[in-house]
């Protein structure tokens, strides 16, 4: 077991308090930074789409796993942001501008479904959220003179300050630093009252509400930081796509990110990230399971949906925590070994709760 | 801390579909004193809380503090006029630690801006550590520190009662509501409360309304009691007034003479 000694309030506020948090993370962003130096062209594009997929997630874990609404319509931000961001660059914006419009865009789409879904609770706001999902879908398709419709839209090439920044590296250094700046700003919302507020939104929206939380404005809030921060991904989604269709942000690639978060491990920055990392290794050993399965099974379509609906419930099942759940009690065996057991992660129900006012 | 402020409450009534919860009910409770609200079960002790609260909209009367009315407030922004809470079942932020609850205890008092609060600049940090250090004298006073860092679903039952009393007082009230402090406590645990209870009134001027069940706490710490049953008043005075007060004992007892 480790002690903390506290002397400071900022040792409270501090990030990575502890010696083995401080070197694990120092080795991911080493490896991070230095990955196109001995990774292929194709594993390192992988690399950045996961970096990609890691982003929205955390838009998403913001407003489900921290602010506890659920979204089934966030396929909807990450096209906004795409769509967004490739028709401003074609208009002529340049890069960092057109991305932060796109990601304000989305934002304010947030803001806006956010009040409409403030006051509703579990399936109402499932659906309502779907119901948005499935509308931007068809406002793609349907918007042909602005979005191509179901023909397409190509998107521009990536370029910052007008230097082209076509070859792989390039775009994997643009996504990595997009990816640090999101999980620095989420991990310090933690620290701070807004994403407290979340926090106390998702446990007793009763109690915050009598300490002062404007609880509908905090789910105003969360809803387009959430939106914001999935569609900066979109924008990002949209260079490695290089050419968006309306069916790419369906309900499917909605279903994808909310899998992501719960076999993550909902609440968690790292859940979404874990999230992330399952999702992108998926398809590839996925395929080498094709190879490696008769051919009247591999070569079966929608073998992929299959698994994903497999291991989402086996996560459901086995470990509600998702990944950062067991990630915490492989950490807790060692750190108290050999004291571990079984039973030292079992949580007591929760006290009765007060039901008749939400 | 505690400016005279003055609860006033005049003619409250609430119905839920012709169900008279609370009956034009009025009472005044002075700055300072400790004042308790008894009554049998269904009686309408919680939903006074909640009117008050606003959480309810009460279908006739005021609710006045400081000359205040708290009726044109919406809830979110009662504790702003002095008023903090406790809530009967206890409603923490379950996953959320000690010293984060209390912070979310803090919440009326702080600056806060999704933008400045993402980028953490400066000025965020230097307010947070002005808010632990409000926090730390909470918890100095209470002496919870043993769980400052514990997760709220890790805590026994007693000291879940106590972390929620350091988080109501986080938000510097002047009047707190307590929903029955001492439900689900053993005696121990009980002369604590009480022990704590003369402590935020006596070292942070609080005035205190609560509603409670143990006789012998509202005996060892109100200065006056309020009587309901059916949602109408029965009877205000001090404790043993309240206690001799055949009205009262009739709607404990159901004696019918």
């Amino acid at each position: 077991m480790q002690f903390l000694f506290k002397t400071a309030y900022n040792d409270d506020i501090r990030f990575l308090a502890k010696t083995g948090e401080k070197v694990r993370v120092s080795i991911v962003v080493i490896f991070l930074l230095a990955a196109p130096l001995f990774l292929q062209d194709y594993y390192l594009a992988e690399l950045g789409l996961l970096l990609v997929y890691a982003i929205a997630g955390i838009g998403l874990m913001l407003l489900t796993g921290h602010t506890g609404q659920v979204s089934f319509g966030h396929a909807g931000f990450l096209g906004i942001g795409a769509y967004a961001h490739s028709v401003l660059l074609t208009v002529g914006f340049p890069f960092l501008l057109s991305i932060l419009t796109s990601t304000a865009i989305a934002g304010l789409v947030g803001m806006a479904l956010g009040r409409s879904a403030s006051k509703m609770h579990g399936f109402y706001l499932a659906i309502a959220t779907l119901a948005f999902g499935i509308l931007i879908e068809t406002l793609f398709g349907e918007w042909s003179s602005v979005t191509g419709g179901h023909m397409g839209y190509a998107v521009p090439a990536l370029q910052v300050f007008g230097v082209p920044l076509t070859e792989v590296w390039q775009q994997y250094y643009v996504d990595l630093l997009f990816a640090l700046f999101v999980v620095v700003g989420a991990a310090n919302l933690f620290r701070s009252p807004t994403g407290r507020s979340f926090v106390a939104v998702r446990d007793s929206e009763l109690s915050a509400r009598c300490l002062g939380v404007n609880v509908e404005w905090v789910k105003i809030q969360s809803f387009g930081i959430s939106a914001a921060i999935t569609g900066l991904a979109g924008a990002l989604l949209a260079h490695h796509l290089t050419y968006l269709a309306p069916d790419v942000f369906g309900v499917l690639e909605s279903l994808k990110l909310l899998l992501m978060i719960v076999v993550g491990g909902l609440g968690t920055i790292l859940g979404a990230i874990l999230g992330a990392i399952v999702i992108s290794l998926l398809p590839v050993g996925l395929s080498f399971l094709k190879g490696a399965l008769p051919p009247a099974i591999g070569q079966t379509a929608g073998l992929e949906p299959l698994l994903f609906g497999m291991i989402i419930v086996l996560v459901i099942v086995f470990e509600p925590a998702g990944l950062y759940g067991r990630w915490m009690k492989i950490r807790f065996f060692f750190e108290t070994f050999p004291y571990y057991r079984k039973s030292s992660f079992v949580r007591q129900k929760s006290y009765l709760k007060t039901e008749r006012m939400r | 801390m505690s400016s005279a402020r003055t609860l006033s409450v005049k003619n409250l009534s609430i119905e839920f579909g012709g169900v008279h919860a609370v009956d034009d009910v009025s009472f005044d409770v002075e700055p300072g004193e400790t004042f308790a609200i008894i009554g049998p079960n269904g009686a309408g002790k919680s939903t006074i809380f909640n009117l008050i609260s606003r959480l309810y909209e009460p279908t006739n009367g005021t609710i006045h503090y400081g000359g205040q009315n708290l009726l044109d407030l919406p809830a979110h922004r009662v504790v702003s006029a002095g008023i903090g809470r406790t809530f009967q079942n206890i409603e923490l932020f379950e996953h959320a630690t000690v010293l984060q609850n209390l912070l979310v205890g803090r919440h009326a008092h702080m600056h806060r801006n999704p933008f400045s609060n993402f980028l953490f600049w400066p000025g965020v940090r230097k307010r947070e550590i002005e808010h632990r250090e409000k926090v730390e004298d909470i918890i100095d006073l209470l002496e919870i520190t043993q769980y400052r860092d514990e997760r709220i679903a890790d805590l026994p039952y007693g000291a879940r009662k106590n972390v929620e009393l350091a988080r109501a007082l986080c938000a510097e009230p002047t009047l707190l509501l307590l929903d029955e402090p001492a439900s689900g406590l053993n005696n121990e645990e009980t002369d604590d409360i009480s022990f704590y209870l003369d402590d935020v009134k006596h070292d942070l001027g609080v005035t205190l309304v609560m509603v409670e069940h143990d006789m012998n706490l509202v005996g060892q710490v109100a200065d006056r009691v309020m009587a309901i049953n059916h949602g109408k008043l029965l009877a205000i005075g001090s404790p043993d007034e309240v206690r001799e007060n055949p009205d009262v004992q009739s709607a404990y007892l159901g004696v019918t003479e």
